[in-house]
């Protein structure tokens, strides 16, 4: 195929992928409301629009209009490039995620995937780690207390648990044998779509749940910002779109993260049945029945999220550090080990 | 598809992804409303008079982690070809894979002793 087709192709996969990302991470600050509201029997936001489900757009012009705040003190440039860093790790992430099986135009068969390249685990975890900098820049140069407090925490947090994330992944490899995201996620149609890596690695899952859980700075996990004693974290100095894209990158950041647990455990766009839909319906149905049923099992993840959010305390910090080191990196390696053991008795 | 290729769509979606980040924070830089003022640019310290800034010195433990996460992180990152070839080197590579990972549990179980990673 030319070179000009697959950029033309791969230009308006990336821009769709990157609308659904912000379309998504925006109501889900509207969903994130709604969700407390009806845990704590509250409204919630009701006033722009139906239902207010305008909030979302009314939130970023109001981001938009306010005042873009430079503390006297601060690093001036790393202050500025801080949030914009935070934002573009959290959409570069989804480049690898496959959003569906291939659709068919004109005789030639689309991936819908940004990119299938071999060592899509890796790159994951090579930009989800880049995440580190936006905080730690951003807090370290607005050279205030509370900031710095509320960086160093969240950067040592984020890196105490890419540990265990790292070594829960290593177990699935072993499972799936390859680390492009494609093709785990093709592994798991079998038995007519229900070979979900879940049956192969349920510690595994767990452990990076809570990972991901903590990478995003969520509850329990959101001592950066614990507004009893850090005011408000890494970002008490910033304001205006700053803020927003502070805010924005965690919700693009648990919208991918979703993805990623549905395509790696929960048998990504395969649901039950697939094999025989496929045969019965045409193509390009199928995929985007497929592509369907990854949002939905995404959408049940972010729900997640925010249940646990507005259910669980946070943790203390002694803890934090302690459920980190103590207690996930030995149930990693025990995990790791199971596995091994396992795979080779029984051949999966 | 192949090899370098398929880093393409990469570049793709950083030159999008970082035209919005940069359009939108020039955007909101130029339509915000600007008033400074010798008080309001100092600052927030909850609503005290600012004590110096924060290029004072933190708690040690935060390095020390930062530390220990280069050097198990560095061999995590060791274990994932071996997880890859997993089933084709068998037996024989798990076996090798214990000796490594019994010498970075050493490592590990010396630095909890140690109380490297005790918070009081």
């Amino acid at each position: 195929m030319g070179l000009e087709a697959l950029l033309i192709e791969k230009t308006i996969i990336v821009v769709i992928v990157f609308i659904v990302t912000l379309t998504i991470a925006a109501y889900s600050t509207y969903g994130e409301r709604k969700v407390a509201a009806f845990i704590q029997d509250r409204i919630g936001p009701n006033k722009a629009g139906p239902y207010g489900l305008m909030q979302p757009l009314a939130d970023g012009i109001k981001m938009l209009m306010k005042e873009d705040f430079v503390p006297q003190q601060a690093n001036k440039f790393l202050f500025h490039i801080a949030p914009g860093l935070s934002m573009l790790t959290a959409l570069m992430v989804s480049a690898v995620i496959p959003w569906g099986k291939t659709i068919i135009i004109g005789g030639r068969s689309i991936p819908i995937q940004v990119t299938d390249i071999n060592i899509g685990i890796l790159y994951v975890l090579s930009v989800v780690s880049l995440g580190v900098y936006g905080v730690m820049i951003g807090g370290w140069a607005s050279n205030n207390k509370y900031s710095l407090m509320g960086a160093l925490r969240a950067s040592s947090q984020m890196i105490s648990y890419e540990l265990p994330m790292g070594l829960s992944l290593i177990a699935l490899l072993m499972v799936t044998g390859t680390m492009s995201f494609s093709e785990i996620a093709a592994q798991q149609s079998g038995w007519n779509g229900m070979q979900w890596n879940i049956i192969y690695q349920p510690i595994g899952f767990v452990l990076f749940l809570i990972c991901a859980f903590a990478e995003a700075n969520r509850t329990p996990f959101d001592l950066p910002e614990c507004e009893a004693e850090l005011v408000g974290g890494y970002h008490t100095e910033y304001s205006s779109m700053k803020l927003g894209f502070f805010l924005f990158a965690e919700y693009a950041h648990m919208f991918v993260s979703s993805a990623i647990i549905s395509t790696l455990y929960f048998g990504g766009y395969n649901f039950p049945g697939i094999n025989t839909l496929y045969e019965m319906l045409p193509h390009n149905i199928v995929t985007l029945i497929g592509v369907g049923v990854l949002m939905i099992k995404t959408l049940f993840f972010i729900f997640l999220f925010m249940w646990v959010r507005w259910t669980i305390p946070r943790f203390r910090y002694d803890q934090l550090m302690n459920l980190g080191w103590k207690r996930l990196v030995p149930i990693a390696i025990a995990n790791i080990i199971i596995t091994a053991g396992v795979v080779l008795l029984f051949d999966k | 598809m192949n090899g370098t290729i398929n880093y393409l769509p990469i570049v793709i979606q950083f030159v999008v992804a970082f035209g919005f980040v940069f359009s939108t924070l020039l955007l909101a830089g130029i339509l915000g409303p600007k008033t400074g003022g010798v008080v309001k640019d100092l600052n927030f310290e909850c609503g005290v008079e600012s004590m110096g800034n924060a290029r004072a010195p933190f708690s040690v433990k935060f390095f020390l982690v930062a530390i220990l996460f280069v050097i198990f992180d560095i061999e995590v990152i060791f274990m994932y070809p071996w997880a890859v070839n997993f089933k084709a080197m068998g037996w024989i590579g798990l076996v090798k894979m214990c000796f490594f990972l019994g010498s970075l549990l050493l490592g590990f179980f010396y630095v909890i002793k140690k109380g490297g990673l005790d918070w009081e």
